[in-house]
């Protein structure tokens, strides 16, 4: 059975290229990039290149990024590093649990948080966020894109807030990298996260973008690696991946791949909506990244859904993976007003550089026809079953 | 082969002989048919699980998170971190290995939700009322055979199949599914699972039915399943070394619900008052420890009534009973009980099924009557009827 892979947002397949562009950094060219000999220089060589892809990616200097072991790990560099006792965070209540958990940590160790509500399409209002300012705040920390609807955040807005009242702002662009241009110069912001494996990198590396004058307090002690800010020796494959999959990104984004990816999830998700009723797009309305489509479809439970589908071979989730299993339906969804069982019953479909038009075509074939079958099931089954209680 | 070297290896060849022969039986039925095996990480569904993947079925495996073990971790005295229970990460862990080891589709599906509803509150409001409830059967009706079911058929299985040792047969003559009582009386399953409909017992396999524990876990040794020698686990899933007491102040406690205030009086059967009870949620029929009264002969629980908050006490004549009230009645080998009929009850699943009469004595109610008399009939417990090895039906002791 052909597998069909429309979870890009929980992950991405590496490249050919960047798997090629890794190969020589394992037994090759091996070096501890600190190392001053040959076999250092090779890698210290290879690091630095790709930082200054990363950089290209991001329109920033390349002393500017330091390479992480992924999103999470950036998000939380960024907020534990610039947020101390007695400072004052604004965030939004659709951010990603690495940043909300972050911030939640530093209100257990004595700084303030706000959580600003979104509306209905899951936008932030920068009016909320310029209200929200205090004399004590030191970071905003707002995603670009969301990784559940896709929507896409003003974030140029919040950085011109952040400018005028002087406090630092960090967007997690984790989702929005490779999928819509970033300059982090236009965004206004200090501190930009991004994660290899959402772009065809391998799991295991992402960077931060840090505006050079920024104070921020390293998560870890060790080496003076990533100019202080990142001890432990670089993980050299990972960075390669992620300097081939950040320049790949860079020109797809320059030739215009991303109007071609945005056309093939229309055709999806008009597809969708065109045969089943009762289904919509959560978000709809707001802009988004050309890849995602988060429908909910009443009256099914999701969890059943993407079950279903896995077993015809077609990938697909509800919510963030990190959440699956979990009792709680989407903070995102709830947060954008959904109803819980809407909530539950919402499921996100994410296309990668790999998905072609046929893996579309199947998934229009099957979806709607077990949308239909789920729908059948309960109300049937229900009737029938005899239930003893105590 | 060499029979003659032990009489287990004797039994555990005849064991395969007979289970390959039972189950190749069952799987002309089955045809192709996908199957969702309900995975606890235990023994017995685990082998289930190997078992019908190795006879050539379509399995696919589900675990159903009922109950978050960490819930009331460390509240109230509760233990700070239970393992090995069902529902804990280590037995899905356990459940996840053995399906990536056998080769199927594995699957953890939430029900924490409809679990608290119909089952965790239902046994709080019987033990708070004075009742000893049997939180299993309502499992067993409820998920385990209704939102399993569900489950199974929303993702395309027409049936289920557990490691309940029980057995499961359509008999012709009578045009109904039989449940009976499996080879090992030992681990029989069939008390708590009385209340299963016509309609889910169609759908549902027992593949353990035919086969003693020890011939399971040889099987289990011979699929090559590391849990072979995973001890059972015994008690109810959600109370931890069988403390009700203590599950029931720490849900309460986090409920932000008080226990009803229920003391009153320790009457003897003819309604004398000899002495007071701090709450009716502490004894159960049949107690003799704890009644905080001393007399010359030994004294017990007879009789508990809520409306009253009255402990009715007596001696132990007094807790022999003829008859008991089942209400809420599922029948199974019989479509409706129209006469007496003569069968064998069991009170409560620690408990050889006595000789009874048994008659309708209402739209959902049925007298049982029994040839000798029963030593302390518990309300809130099950009486679970049989004609020899089929389950006829049972219902809730009043």
């Amino acid at each position: 059975m052909r597998r069909i892979y429309l979870d890009n947002n929980a992950t991405t397949p590496v490249l050919p290229e960047v798997f090629e562009a890794m190969r020589p950094y394992f037994a090759d060219q091996f070096g501890n990039a600190s190392s001053i000999h040959h076999h250092g220089q090779q890698t210290r060589a290879a690091v630095e290149d790709a930082r200054e892809s990363v950089a290209a990616l991001l329109g920033c200097r390349a002393s500017e990024v330091v390479f992480t072991s992924g999103g999470t790990e950036a998000d939380n560099l960024a907020i534990a590093g610039m947020v101390g006792a007695g400072d004052h965070v604004i965030t939004s209540s659709i951010e990603h649990h690495a940043v909300l958990l972050a911030c939640k940590h530093l209100e257990d160790v004595g700084a303030e948080v706000t959580v600003l509500p979104v509306d209905s399409r899951s936008l932030i209002d920068p009016t909320d966020v310029r209200r929200a300012l205090r004399p004590n705040t030191k970071l905003i920390s707002v995603m670009m894109a969301n990784n559940e609807t896709g929507v896409l955040q003003p974030v140029s807005e919040i950085g011109k807030i952040a400018a005028e009242a002087g406090v630092y702002f960090h967007a997690d662009a984790v989702q929005a990298a490779g999928k819509v241009a970033i300059d982090v110069k236009k965004i206004g912001c200090h501190a930009l996260s991004i994660s290899g494996h959402k772009i065809h990198a391998p799991q295991g590396v992402g960077a931060l973008y840090v505006r050079k004058g920024t104070r921020l307090q390293p998560l870890f002690y060790g080496g003076r690696h990533e100019r202080s800010l990142r001890a432990g020796t670089e993980n050299v494959p990972g960075i390669v991946g992620l300097g081939k999959a950040a320049k790949m990104a860079k020109e797809a984004l320059d030739r215009g791949d991303d109007h071609k990816m945005a056309a093939l999830r229309d055709r999806l998700q008009q597809g969708i909506l065109a045969q089943v009723e009762d289904a919509g797009v959560n978000g709809d309305g707001a802009p988004r990244v050309p890849n995602t489509s988060n429908i909910h479809f009443d009256h099914i439970d999701g969890e059943a859904m993407v079950i279903a589908m896995d077993l015809k071979g077609v990938a697909v989730s509800t919510g963030a993976a990190c959440s699956s299993g979990a009792i709680e339906p989407s903070h995102v969804l709830v947060a954008m007003g959904l109803r819980t069982d809407q909530a539950r019953a919402s499921i996100r479909f994410s296309l990668g550089k790999q998905t072609v038009a046929e893996d579309i075509d199947i998934a229009l074939a099957l979806v709607p026809e077990t949308v239909a079958r789920l729908r059948e099931i309960s109300p049937r089954y229900k009737k029938q079953a005899v239930s003893t209680e105590a | 082969m060499h029979f003659a070297c032990t009489g287990k290896l004797h039994r555990f060849f005849a064991s395969l002989r007979m289970t390959g022969a039972d189950v190749r039986a069952r799987s002309q039925k089955l045809s192709t048919n996908t199957i969702a095996v309900a995975m606890s990480g235990g023994v017995d569904s685990s082998t289930v699980a190997a078992m019908l993947r190795a006879e050539g079925h379509t399995v696919i495996g589900l675990t159903m998170q009922l109950w978050n073990q960490r819930r009331l971790a460390g509240k109230e005295g509760m233990p700070e971190s239970v393992q090995g229970r069902c529902c804990s990460l280590d037995d899905v862990y356990d459940a996840r290995r053995v399906a990536q080891q056998i080769g199927i589709p594995y699957y953890v599906v939430n029900h924490e939700e409809r679990f608290e509803r119909d089952v965790i509150r239902p046994f709080v409001e019987e033990y708070v009322s004075g009742r000893t409830p049997i939180p299993c059967s309502l499992c067993n009706n409820h998920l385990k055979f209704d939102q399993l079911l569900i489950v199974a058929q929303q993702i395309g299985a027409e049936r289920v199949a557990t490691g309940h040792y029980a057995r499961v047969a359509f008999d012709e003559a009578r045009g109904r599914w039989l449940l009976k009582r499996p080879a090992d009386s030992s681990k029989d399953q069939t008390y708590f699972l009385f209340g299963l409909t016509q309609e889910q017992l169609s759908r549902t396999i027992f593949p353990l039915g035919d086969m003693t524990k020890p011939e399971v876990r040889e099987l289990a040794r011979h699929h090559g399943l590391a849990l072979a020698e995973k001890p059972d686990s015994q008690e109810i899933c959600f109370v931890p070394g069988g403390d009700y007491k203590r599950f029931i102040d720490a849900y309460l406690a986090e409920q932000g619900e008080a226990l009803p205030d229920t003391a009153g009086d320790l009457v003897t059967a003819n309604g004398e008052v000899i002495g007071e009870h701090g709450g009716i949620h502490n004894f159960t029929v049949g107690q003799r420890k704890g009644l905080g009264v001393a007399t010359g002969s030994p004294l017990y629980v007879i009789q508990i009534s809520g409306a009253n908050k009255q402990v009715i006490v007596g001696g132990e004549e007094h807790l022999y009973s003829r008859t008991l009230r089942a209400r809420r009645v599922n029948l199974i080998a019989i479509d409706d009980l129209r006469e007496p009929l003569r069968v064998t009850v069991k009170i409560r699943h620690r408990h050889e099924p006595a000789a009874a009469m048994i008659e309708r004595t209402g739209d959902d109610e049925i007298l049982a009557t029994f040839d000798e008399p029963q030593r302390a009939i518990t309300p809130g417990q099950a009486a679970v009827f049989y004609d020899g090895d089929a389950v006829v039906g049972g219902g809730w002791i009043g």
